[in-house]
């Protein structure tokens, strides 16, 4: 079946021969297919047909999804042509645009990627059941993409009804990847092991899979998968290791696995000799001591000179980070999470580690780093230090902290950050900080995209200071923090320029919150009530709100209230 | 977990009750069948007064309602995923269930401390003979009623709440969890454990 019935078949097309329709007809099967007048265009070719057919050769080429965006909006006959050409779909907010109206712009799409849930849901800020189905995505795709390849969702709710039509529904489907999304079990899983026999990837991070007591893993193919990559370390459930053990020994593409916890080393240990092809190793059980940890890391560290992405928990002590920054030259990622994610004890790393990370991975791009104690000085040694961060997320999980040293806020140390850090597109600040911190960010942030916020400022003017000075402000996510009416009023100008604004235990009222959804009809806004307060009082909870095509969204929670 | 609450229910008042009557007198058989109820607590006289002022001081003491506003848990903070905090949290206990259970001993007049590890021992018999031969001595048999007498020395733990309970108090089970190190007292001192004086 040809994906381009929406175009009348010439005459030559029944030969089925791609070489000479390239001339004049659709494109047929999967791989790009220039060409895309029918018979009639090409009896009396005008310029601007001819004209389409290059643009048509040229934009299969164009990956950009900000440079399709653009190309788009030159005029309707580029318009027509970049949405024939564009075959990855990229959806960042699944309440945006309808399924129906992205399907309808789009019909030639392999790939799509959707995200649903705003990312403090994650952190229990948000009820269960809020929405992000992908239900009628999946449904709406199983019509008009035939041809589908690769799903990636974030953050999304899906059921083991939409993993079984999306097995059904896309012959040659190859790629799942599933990040934050819950609603399935191991039911689900084991219908896409079984059906989508074209099966490259299927990566399931930090998702919440529930067990059904059904054995997936054995639902793959005995004659062999093409599978290429297999990450499950998310997954709770026992599984049998002899059908694993098989899977791999038929699986002779196998580049990356990740295993869960109930894999033991000694099991492990009989996979990597079936598995010699394997790049990326991931193991979910082992699982030493902090001690231990420490004792082993340094060593292997030290040896570690082409390091570029390194994740670890905090128990690798400000000694590790320190072993880490006289050898791992190239870093460009660290991500340093905490063992114990509690705010009032002394905690393994500190400024200390932080400095001597500034002062030897001078290429660092992206920091994640969480610890007890901090101070200003240490910060701005990163900004200086390491000039081409993109992401700086420093989280002090002492709620108010000031730096500990000078008991001063955290202000001058974020401040420098944007000041310095030329590149910066995300950042998220901690500590006690200021309304100054905000101006900080509002003077210097100029291309800061997103950006959170906890625990922090003054008054109503930090907030003001940001949506006023951030152009490229696209994400805001705040949480406890004294904004309220005023500040939010003093956005309006921007909000649409933005995917999203959250606010949760701020000083909102629904009045002013009512103001801005009457002045941006465009606009959709959630307040969100806590399921134990559902009480119509003047102060809200929480303020989530997007932009979008398609006004309040049909599937709406009781707790949440559309203004 | 029973939590300070319970342990202050099967208290025995009695003990330590001031009454005019001849020591020992007091000991009855109702007060042999609470000392054998799971709960039961032998905690020296001080100890006592000592732990409700430590009470009120820790404060991370999760069985209190004593905690303050400030240190009271939030919601999502720090910003964790369950998910992560969950495997994190099964990790941690894993270590500790693989690392055993160590816990220090000292002994009266001995130099230094040893550190032995709980989870090597099926009951009180072989932690007690693990004892004697680790300090060089007799430690006797255990009575409910009278604890080590006959011995120069008494076994003692510190349990979670900072009281000093006699080694064999309560059920093994219970001792593994509640038992934070070891003291070998001598004998003299150990006897204030004991139901009676």
């Amino acid at each position: 079946m040809s994906e381009d019935d929406d175009r009348s078949p010439s005459p030559n097309s029944i030969t089925d021969d791609s070489s000479q329709t390239r001339t004049y007809t659709t494109g047929s099967g999967p791989g790009p297919g220039p060409g895309s007048s029918s018979v009639l265009e090409y009896l009396a070719p005008c310029p601007d047909q001819v004209l389409e057919n290059v643009l048509e050769n040229v934009l299969w080429f164009l990956t950009s999804r900000k440079d399709r965006n653009a190309a788009s909006l030159v005029c309707r006959s580029w318009y027509r042509v970049e949405a024939l050409t564009r075959s990855d779909l990229f959806i960042g907010n699944c309440y945006a645009v309808s399924p129906k109206r992205a399907t309808s712009r789009f019909t030639r799409i392999r790939s799509v990627t959707l995200k649903g849930r705003p990312r403090f849901a994650d952190f229990n800020l948000m009820p269960p059941n809020w929405g992000a189905h992908l239900a009628p995505w999946v449904s709406a795709m199983a019509l008009t993409y035939p041809w589908l390849e690769k799903v990636h969702l974030k953050r999304m709710s899906v059921t083991d009804d939409d993993l079984a039509l999306l097995a059904e529904s896309f012959s040659g489907f190859k790629e799942l990847v599933l990040v934050c999304c819950d609603g399935f079990g191991t039911s689900g899983l084991a219908i896409v092991a079984s059906r989508c026999r074209q099966l490259k990837v299927l990566d399931l991070i930090e998702s919440e899979v529930s067990d059904d007591d059904v054995d997936w893993i054995s639902y793959f193919p005995d004659t062999g998968t093409c599978l290429e990559s297999l990450i499950f370390d998310c997954v709770e459930c026992p599984i049998d290791f002899d059908a694993l053990e098989r899977l791999v020994a038929n699986s002779p593409s196998l580049k990356k696995l990740r295993l869960n916890r109930h894999v033991s080393m000694g099991q492990l240990h009989r996979l990597m000799v079936q598995a010699p092809r394997l790049t990326h190793l991931g193991t979910g059980s082992f699982s030493p001591s902090e001690d231990v940890a420490q004792e082993h890391l340094k060593p292997i560290i030290s040896n570690c000179h082409k390091l570029q992405i390194f994740w670890v928990l905090d128990s690798i002590c400000d000694e590790g980070l320190q072993a880490v920054a006289a050898t791992c030259k190239e870093l460009r990622e660290l991500r340093v999470f905490p063992f114990e994610a509690r705010e009032d004890i002394e905690g393994p790393v500190s400024e200390v580690g932080l400095q001597a990370v500034s002062e030897g991975c001078r290429k660092l791009q992206s920091i994640l780093y969480f610890c007890q104690r901090m101070t200003n000085a240490a910060v701005v040694a990163m900004s200086k230090n390491c000039p081409d961060l993109v992401v700086f997320r420093l989280c002090i999980m002492g709620r108010h902290r000031p730096d500990h040293v000078t008991g001063e806020p955290m202000d001058e140390g974020f401040g420098a950050i944007v000041m310095n850090c030329k590149k910066l597109t995300r950042l998220a600040v901690s500590g006690l900080l200021t309304d100054r911190a905000f101006a900080y960010i509002g003077k210097y942030g100029k291309i800061v995209r997103t950006l959170s916020v906890a625990f922090a400022g003054d008054s109503d003017m930090g907030l003001k200071y940001v949506l006023e000075g951030c152009p490229r402000l696209q994400k805001l996510e705040i949480r406890d923090s004294p904004f309220g009416d005023a500040a939010l009023l003093s956005g309006l100008h921007h909000y649409y320029n933005m995917r999203f604004l959250w606010m949760s235990a701020c000083n909102l009222s629904n009045q002013g919150c009512q103001q801005i959804a009457q002045a941006l009809p465009r606009l959709v806004v959630e307040v969100i009530k806590h399921e134990d307060n559902l009480d119509m009082d003047e102060n809200v909870d929480t303020l989530y709100m997007y932009r979008s095509l398609e006004g309040p969204r049909d599937d709406v929670p009781r707790f949440v209230s559309i203004l | 977990m029973g939590g300070g609450a319970a342990y202050e229910n099967d208290l025995n008042f009695k003990a330590t009750e001031l009454r005019l009557g001849l020591p020992g007198t007091g000991c009855t058989n109702e007060e042999q069948a609470v000392s054998g109820a799971k709960n039961n607590k032998r905690p020296l006289l001080e100890t006592r007064e000592e732990r409700g002022s430590k009470e009120k001081s820790d404060p991370q003491h999760d069985d209190q309602e004593t905690d303050p506003a400030p240190k009271a848990r939030i919601v999502g903070w720090p910003p964790i995923r369950s998910y992560r905090k969950n495997s994190l949290q099964t990790k941690k206990a894993e270590a500790e269930a693989a690392a055993g259970m160590y816990v220090k001993v000292s002994m009266d007049g001995a130099p230094y401390l040893r550190k032995i590890d709980l989870k090597v021992y099926k009951g009180y018999p072989e932690l007690l003979k693990a004892l004697e031969n680790m300090f060089k001595l007799t430690i006797g048999e255990y009575s409910e009623r009278e604890g080590y007498n006959g011995s120069e020395y008494a076994p003692t733990y510190e349990d979670k709440e900072g009281d000093w309970m006699l080694v064999g108090d309560v059920p093994w089970d219970m001792f593994l969890t509640s038992c934070k190190k070891l003291r070998i007292m001598k004998g003299s001192e150990a006897r204030g454990l004991g139901c009676g004086v």
